[in-house]
């Protein structure tokens, strides 16, 4: 648990140094951090707002980035469904990436019960003033931390590693290799437009894999 | 960008965040997902973070890397390093600014 805390901390005040860093203003960054909660969202639309790319694309790239939320949003719907939608939608907001795999590993059966919820929120609680006191301190310390540390580059890293835990399968390595080539064939088209070109690429090449992979065991067996 | 544009950045984001997390959670009745979108949706956070992450690597100015004496593929290279050994997050956080710091700092790269 306190391990789990101390990884998103780590994440948090990676995030409000990048915040900060991103020159959106000390108050916006705040907002930002207080209200969005979704780390990996947050970096990685922040190089994109700071280069003033179009609204869409920066919404764009965090809803592709936030997808996965939406397919845990219907794993958790077995163990909340008996409550009203506020209530619902409450729990969901706190449904995090670290958090809901350890839910579902402390209750795989997917029904609900009393004893979930003292669980959930002493840990989703403590996981959020984690991450939001880490993430303020790195929006107020940034100032004092001079550029030439290279510090900037951490919330790359934080992207970096979460990409290497979603490479799973051959599939998934094709879909980060189609997504890296197109992002930086595509570099010069104007508004981030790669960023849209690069994504659009790599879902239709994953995509493509997972069926022809799908077709290819069938037409063996 | 203005206050007003970042504020409106913002809020965009917040909603993001409450419909992605509440998404099969609003409405009462059960919804099924298609096979292919519950595929398409997998395949979509890995695409959007390396798209955003590629070029913030591999490029300068907008040009692929000249050199290969760039702080950025050595933090990497060491951050990969660490996730094949150790797989924690905080260790590939760390190890990779620990390199860029010592880069910079000790070869004035």
């Amino acid at each position: 648990m306190s391990g789990v805390t101390v990884g998103i901390a780590a994440w948090g005040l990676v995030t409000g140094v990048a915040m900060a860093k991103s020159g959106m203003g000390m108050l916006l960054a705040v907002l930002m951090s207080l209200t969005v909660f979704a780390g990996s969202a947050q970096l990685a639309t922040l190089p994109l707002i700071a280069s003033g790319a179009p609204l869409w694309v920066v919404w764009g790239t965090a809803l592709c980035v936030n997808l996965r939320f939406v397919i845990f949003s219907a794993t958790w719907r077995p163990y909340l469904m008996h409550m009203p939608r506020s209530r619902r939608l409450w729990v969901a907001y706190f449904t995090a990436d670290m958090n809901t795999v350890m839910f579902m590993k402390r209750f795989p059966e997917p029904r609900p019960a009393p004893e979930q919820w003292p669980y959930f929120w002493g840990m989703s609680l403590t996981n959020w003033a984690g991450w939001q006191g880490a993430s303020l301190a790195g929006i107020f310390l940034s100032t004092s931390i001079p550029a030439d540390w290279g510090l900037a580059f951490a919330g790359t890293l934080a992207l970096f590693g979460l990409i290497c835990s979603l490479l799973v399968s051959r599939s998934t390595w094709v879909t980060a290799a189609v997504s890296a080539g197109a992002a930086v064939a595509a570099y010069a088209l104007p508004f981030k437009l790669n960023i849209v070109v690069s994504i659009a690429a790599a879902v239709s090449a994953g995509l493509l894999l997972d069926s022809s992979a799908k077709w290819y065991r069938e037409r063996r067996s | 960008m203005n206050t007003v544009d970042g504020l409106v950045a913002v809020l965009g984001l917040v909603v993001i965040t409450v419909v992605t997390r509440g998404f099969f959670l609003f409405s009462d009745r059960q919804m099924a997902m298609p096979r292919w979108l519950e595929r398409g949706l997998r395949h979509a956070p890995l695409a959007a973070l390396v798209a955003v992450v590629a070029p913030e690597v591999l490029l300068t100015q907008g040009q692929l890397l000249e050199t290969w004496r760039d702080p950025r593929l050595f933090a990497l290279a060491a951050a990969t390093l660490w996730y094949a050994w150790r797989r924690t997050m905080l260790g590939v956080i760390v190890t990779g600014v620990t390199v860029m710091f010592a880069l910079r700092q000790g070869l004035g790269w």
